[in-house]
């Protein structure tokens, strides 16, 4: 059995409907964390070492975000800048992470249809996460297809909980296998 | 002329205060104008004083005690002990081969043995009084040759003693050492005994200074009576002096060495700053008295003879120290700076030449040509120093001027912290595990023992002091942070900043909104509300507690301090407008209301600003 870390990243929790769903359909499952980032670390000033531990413990990393410009909510990238440590995590001695699996659980406003390369976005999703993958590589990880929640705009609460369902199938898939 | 003592003080003082600012002006520095002062008040031109002038030296010479009392005080012992080999080497030389080039000169000029013994003696002295403020005021203090004149000065200093003891020796059996005007407890001991009343004087004033005078110092202060801090200050150096006289050690030896005993102390700021005003002000008379005491009818009468000797004795001396200084490997530029420094011959010359004249070592009319020489040796170093400074120290321009950095006599850091209560208590603590060091004053005499004991460096003293400041380092310091306990104090503080050290950036302290508004008046940037941003980190966690994000808390936390401050500013303008005050006040209350509100969410009734707009929502329907 796998153990999964959630880093959760939500700057204005109190507004979201998707997260509080996906969150609360999780809530307890055996052998996940849930780390609220904001919520632990609501002046962006990162415990590193702390961070580090939670890594070690664990053999699965989701950053759970709304898709925010393309990319996460600061506190990730803020997170990765802090707690990616070069002879940590990367670097000829930096082998922390080496062979644990990392992806991304997101929230995107627009339907799927948009991120094509003859969509609204006009590339795909996974084009965008990029960098999430190449830093995956770099610290000696393995990236996993993320997890994605298209077209939240228009989605009522029953489409919130069937998602939220197939999230909790995702994690234990991940957790099982 | 017969004057009031009242007369008299008001010469002194307003030949001070009218000669003083000339001479710095001129760029002449105070020992010139003080000199020049008392040659005008003097019998010689305008003889407002005549002949108590003499007796007003002995009494001035106390300053020179103070004079070292407070350079002991400055002085680390541990500095002391580095400097060991100059004042040893470079001090003892000094005065045996001085000694023994003048005793050979006067002996060539016909002198007999004892008398030009005596002379080289006398004359070898340099004038602590003249050379120290003249180097200190030029910031020369803790330069090569700075260092190395306080080591010979510090070495006559002891010197002095043996000269005592062997003066009535030279004038043969006739005249016993009661020429000495103060007897001595150690006279009718034999030689061992007398070692012993010796040493066992520097073991009081050590063991005195270590372990009595804190705890004395710390009852004075608590009774929080400003003056008697300054009585006990110079009841201090008072009762040195008296112990000293008693054994028959010099009184500013014993001064200095129980300003070194205090140097590590907590008080010592405060007994720097109780004393200074005291030895400035003595320092001057004396230099008064001895330009006073410069005989122009002698000199006119017998120009040359006296003209020779003044140079052929200052030469004499200045080629010996140069020479020793070369020994001593002092770089040329610093040499001559030392050698020109001490060439002139001290105040103590003064007492030793009316001592041998009771003694019969000297006849009358040497001693007043003398006293005349060495008057005029005295004045003329000043006038020196000058010449040095505009003729040969541009020759050797900058590189001169890092020789001894290191060896700085006085701690100095860039951060003065003004109050160390519980605000400027965590300041400290915060600067100081960032590694930055500041100077501490405080005026709470058990907190100061008490963060004492725990090995924190606390001196007792008032910031609002312009002297206590001077001490601490402000000319040099950037900035200064001020924690004080009443907002009286902050405010005094915040004046006398603004007045002496404007270069200061001042962090200040603020307990309420009125006194936030009186610093704003005094044009202080830099205002900390001692409760606003802890109420405000109180108030996000209440927050969070009631199930706000904390985030969302942090962030409006940070918004209120902001509008907050802004608003203080407005209102400032308009704080005596008493309606227009509470009008403003009610209006800003509600603008921030709303601003907050922009912010404040519902959990799935979103309408606040950023992430997760609704617009964006209705737009991205709308379009289906």
């Amino acid at each position: 059995m796998s153990r999964i870390l959630i880093l959760f990243a939500h700057p204005a929790f109190e507004k979201s409907r998707v997260h509080h769903q996906l969150l609360a359909t999780i809530r307890g499952m055996q052998g996940v964390t849930v780390h609220d980032l904001y919520e632990t670390y609501p002046d962006l000033n990162i415990d590193v070492r702390q961070e580090q531990g939670l890594l070690l413990q664990h053999d699965i990393i989701l950053f759970q975000h709304p898709f925010y410009w393309y990319s996460a909510p600061a506190i990730i990238k803020q997170w990765q800048d802090l707690v990616l440590e070069h002879g940590w995590a990367y670097g000829r001695t930096g082998t922390a992470l080496r062979g644990k699996r990392i992806t991304n659980v997101i929230s995107a406003g627009t339907k799927e249809e948009a991120y094509q390369a003859d969509g609204w976005h006009q590339h795909s999703l996974t084009d965008f996460l990029l960098p999430f993958k190449q830093t995956a590589t770099l610290c000696n990880m393995q990236y996993l297809a993320p997890f994605v929640v298209y077209g939240t705009h228009q989605m009522d609460t029953t489409g919130i909980s069937e998602h939220a369902i197939s999230y909790k199938q995702f994690l234990e898939n991940l957790r099982d296998r | 002329m017969e004057h009031s003592y009242f007369f008299i003080t008001m010469i002194y003082l307003a030949a001070a205060v009218v000669f003083i600012p000339i001479a710095k002006k001129l760029g002449l520095g105070s020992v010139l104008g003080y000199l020049l002062a008392g040659v005008v008040i003097g019998p010689s031109l305008m003889g407002f004083i005549g002949s108590e002038g003499q007796d007003l030296m002995h009494f001035a010479e106390f300053g020179v005690v103070m004079m070292l009392f407070l350079i002991g005080i400055e002085l680390e012992p541990a500095l002391l002990w580095n400097l060991r080999a100059p004042i040893l080497g470079l001090g003892g030389l000094q005065v045996l081969i001085s000694t023994a080039a003048v005793a050979a000169l006067a002996l060539l000029l016909g002198q007999p043995l004892n008398a030009a013994l005596a002379l080289g003696m006398i004359l070898s002295l340099s004038s602590t009084a003249i050379v120290l403020q003249s180097l200190k005021e030029k910031g020369q203090m803790s330069s090569a040759a700075g260092q190395s004149a306080f080591s010979v000065l510090l070495f006559q200093d002891i010197a002095v003693i043996p000269m005592l003891a062997v003066f009535p020796l030279l004038a043969g059996s006739s005249q016993s050492a009661a020429g000495h005007s103060e007897s001595s407890l150690r006279d009718n001991l034999p030689a061992w005994g007398q070692t012993l009343v010796v040493l066992g004087a520097v073991v009081v004033i050590v063991v005195a200074g270590r372990y009595l005078l804190r705890p004395l110092l710390r009852i004075i202060a608590a009774t929080r009576v400003r003056e008697l801090f300054t009585a006990f200050s110079l009841l201090l150096v008072v009762s040195i002096s008296v112990l000293m006289s008693l054994v028959g050690l010099s009184p500013a030896l014993g001064a200095f060495l129980g300003g070194v005993v205090l140097a590590n102390s907590e008080y010592r700021h405060e007994l720097e700053s109780d004393i200074e005003p005291f030895k400035g002000l003595l320092l001057g008379l004396f230099f008064m008295a001895v330009g006073a005491s410069i005989d122009f009818k002698l000199i006119l009468s017998m120009p040359w003879v006296i003209l020779g000797l003044v140079v052929g004795l200052m030469t004499l001396k200045g080629l010996i120290l140069l020479g020793l200084g070369k020994i001593f490997k002092i770089s040329i530029e610093q040499n001559l700076l030392f050698a020109m420094a001490l060439s002139q011959v001290g105040e103590f010359a003064f007492v030793l030449l009316s001592f041998s004249n009771q003694n019969n070592i000297l006849p009358q009319a040497t001693v007043s040509i003398l006293t005349a020489v060495v008057a005029i040796s005295m004045a003329l170093t000043p006038l020196l120093l000058l010449a040095y400074e505009k003729l040969i120290q541009p020759r050797f321009n900058v590189q001169s001027t890092n020789t001894r950095e290191a060896d700085e006599i006085q701690e100095k850091h860039p951060i003065i912290i003004a109050g160390f209560g519980r605000f400027g208590n965590i300041v400290g603590r915060f600067l100081r595990v960032n590694g930055v060091k500041a100077t501490i004053l405080d005026l709470d005499s058990d907190r100061v023992d008490a963060l004492h004991n725990l090995g924190v460096k606390v001196y007792y003293g008032d910031a609002a002091r312009r002297d206590m400041l001077e001490s601490a380092g402000a000319a040099d310091a950037k900035v200064i942070i001020v924690a004080m306990d009443t907002v009286e104090q902050t405010l005094e503080v915040v004046r006398v900043v603004r007045k002496h050290f404007p270069h200061l950036q001042m962090l200040v302290k603020a307990e309420n909104i009125p006194d936030t508004f009186e610093l704003m008046d005094l044009g202080v940037l830099h205002i900390y509300r001692e409760t606003l941003d802890t109420s405000l980190r109180m108030g996000a966690d209440a927050l969070q507690m009631l199930g706000v994000r904390a985030y969302h808390a942090y962030r409006n936390a940070g918004t209120f301090r902001k509008q907050d401050e802004k608003a203080m500013k407005g209102l400032s303008a308009i704080r005596d407008d008493k309606k227009l005050y509470i009008n403003t006040v009610k209006e800003r209350i509600e603008e921030l209301e709303k601003l907050m509100s922009g912010e404040r969410t519902t959990r799935y009734n979103p309408s606040g600003l950023g992430w997760d707009e609704q617009s964006l929502i209705d737009e991205a329907r709308q379009e289906e």
